[in-house]
């Protein structure tokens, strides 16, 4: 099972950077959603996979028996998850504006601020 | 004296009651005043509470929910982070009162007040924070109220500028996250004390080298080391002056105090690697800077490439990593919030005399405003290092603490950018003040008695910053020896692990 998400983050990253490189902004953000994603798996997987052994302390007992799942990296990914999808409506909505404005969404025709030339 | 930990709370609920208190007067644009100042100068007043405590006791600190460490989420001062907050208060005070006579749209007025609380409020939890995943959490609340105040308004230019920020600083979030991961994985912990006690313990050293690169580029876009600078000089000057007065002091700055806070306590087990990195960086991140600005036309982007190039000395001062060198970048960082932040308003101000900010439109300033002449000459003159004034003693710890570990090259370097600096700057005096103004320019404001009456909100702020800048300059001897008890704290991880699990 390691081996297996391994594979699929690494595929996930590839992926998003493919995407983030691409020159229409449509594909940006569709690329830095999926680095959002490939970042909460690289998480969930590096800090241990432990299968169908809850978190939960049995009637009777102190402590949880080992082996358990470890569930502060759930509570981070979470935590990530939610800023996440704040970040991306954000980026979503400036894209549309960005559009309106200049009625293009190609990369290339969205750098006047980085020419060196007369601005007010 | 018992130590009082409750100040930290109070530091880092005022700018969210502040923003809050903003929200719930939404359209009352009067009372949205009213409460960012009162909140402003409640900031203040306790940051400086914090930092008598911090001077007092060494480190303040204050486990959330009262949980111990490394269970729960430690909030910690030392003297670094308690002045990093102090100047931030001094700095909301006067983005505040420039923000008053800048903004000319209710609207814009309206959101930019709890915006900006929000940015605060981020900001003092980024540098209070012990745990790496919090800072996570501080860095996105940040960011997000950057994002909104760089598209604030919502022309051509500030739109263009924010989608490459937006994009750059997802990507380094991604990477944080992704570090933060590696940091778990191993330790099992994420609170900042505890890491720096087990890294060094772990068997596989390569693996904590991984996570402290995925942290060096991290920190390195926010802090735009060179090459990971781009987004900066493409986005810096698209918002109007009053709103990102603020960010232009502050932002990149924080990236310099993670970077300090994590390759001082967390990543210390790979020096030769790590600093060897940060010490090339350094070095190409001031010349880089520097020379983008020589190209540039434009008052606003010749300042953004100097922030680029000013990186590259605090950086040069961590990688150095000698008390003198690290209580150089200190100073540094003070130095350049100040400065920066008050050229910047400077810009602002020629922009309501003349209309632009285009060098070649530009001109006559001197003669028609010997003052505020003045005013940018003696921030100018700062920023090149010219003695007495603040740069200087920035650059001559910097200088003598590169010389005293052997850095002969880079300390070279740092000084060679200084006369490039100084270029850079006269070169803004000719077009902007010694030039005669151009007959196909028309100034909006006639002569300087006008500017200082009817612009009072901006001109008072850059007085204010100016006389700091004399102060740090002319009486430089306790901020001196701030920064070295500063340097000596950063230097000692023991004191700060011991003041995390005391409590």
């Amino acid at each position: 099972m390691d081996v297996l998400l391994a594979i699929v983050v690494g595929l996930l990253y590839s992926t998003a950077i493919y995407m983030i490189l691409q020159k229409g902004l449509v594909k940006v953000i569709i690329g830095v959603l999926i680095l959002g994603h490939a970042s909460n798996l690289f998480i969930f997987v590096i800090a241990r996979l432990t299968r169908g052994a809850p978190a939960l302390v049995p009637e009777g007992m102190d402590l949880v028996p080992e082996p358990f799942a470890d569930p502060l990296p759930q509570a981070l990914i979470l935590t990530a998850i939610v800023i996440g999808f704040g970040i991306q409506a954000f980026a979503i909505v400036l894209l549309q504006r960005v559009y309106r404005l200049t009625g293009t969404s190609e990369i290339d025709k969205l750098n006047t601020t980085d020419r060196i030339e007369a601005t007010d | 004296m018992e130590m009082n930990s409750d100040i930290l709370f109070f530091t880092l609920a005022t700018p969210l009651v502040t923003a809050l208190v903003s929200l719930v007067f939404w359209q009352a644009l009067r009372y949205q005043r009213i409460a960012f100042l009162a909140g402003a100068v409640g900031y203040l007043v306790f940051a400086t509470m914090l930092m008598t405590e911090v001077h007092t006791h060494g480190y303040v600190t204050l486990q959330a929910g009262n949980w111990a460490a490394p269970f729960g989420i430690t909030l910690i001062a030392d003297l670094l982070s308690g002045g990093m907050i102090l100047i931030t208060a001094v700095l909301t005070l006067i983005a505040a009162l420039y923000a008053e006579g800048g903004i000319r749209s209710r609207e814009v007025s309206n959101i930019f007040h709890p915006v900006l609380n929000f940015l605060v409020f981020g900001l003092t939890g980024a540098f209070l924070t012990g745990d790496v995943f919090n800072l996570y959490v501080w860095f996105e609340i940040m960011v997000v109220s950057s994002f909104v105040l760089f598209t604030l308004g919502g022309s051509r230019s500030q739109l263009e500028g924010s989608i490459k920020y937006v994009a750059i600083n997802v990507v380094s979030s991604s990477l944080f996250l992704a570090g933060i991961g590696v940091l778990y994985g191993l330790t099992g912990s994420l609170n900042m004390a505890a890491l720096s006690v087990k890294l060094p313990q772990i068997e596989n050293q390569g693996l904590v080298t991984l996570a402290s690169v995925f942290f060096l580029v991290s920190f390195g876009i926010k802090a735009a080391i060179f090459p990971l600078f781009f987004w900066l000089p493409a986005s810096y000057h698209t918002p109007p002056i009053a709103i990102s007065s603020l960010i232009v002091g502050l932002l990149t700055k924080v990236g310099i105090y993670t970077l300090l806070r994590f390759f001082t306590l967390v990543f210390t087990t790979d020096l030769a690697f790590t600093h060897g990195i940060l010490l090339i960086l350094s070095g190409f991140t001031m010349v880089v800077g520097v020379l983008g600005a020589a190209a540039q036309i434009d008052f606003r982007k010749i300042l953004s490439f100097h922030i680029v190039s000013q990186i590259g000395y605090m950086v040069m001062g961590l990688a150095i990593y000698t008390p003198m060198a690290i209580a150089g970048a200190i100073f540094f960082v003070m130095h350049n919030i100040l400065v920066k932040t008050n050229l910047f308003l400077i810009s602002g101000l020629v922009r309501e005399t003349h209309g632009t900010y285009t060098l070649k439109k530009l001109g006559g300033v001197y003669d028609k405003f010997p003052f505020l002449a003045v005013l940018f000459a003696i921030s100018a003159f700062s920023l090149t290092g010219v003695p007495p004034l603040s740069g200087f003693w920035g650059k001559f710890l910097l200088a003598v603490g590169g010389l005293e570990a052997g850095q002969v090259l880079i300390v070279g370097i740092s000084l060679f950018v200084s006369i490039l600096t100084l270029f850079s700057m006269t070169k803004i005096w000719g077009e902007v003040f010694w030039k005669k103004l151009p007959e196909s320019t028309t100034i909006v404001i006639q002569d300087q008695k006008q500017l200082f009456t009817r612009k009072w909100l901006m001109v008072t702020p850059v007085l204010i910053l100016t006389m700091l800048i004399l102060l740090m300059g002319l009486y430089a001897g306790p901020f001196v020896d701030y920064s070295m008890s500063a340097a000596k704290q950063l230097l000692d991880p023991q004191g700060y692990i011991n003041a995390v699990f005391v409590n």
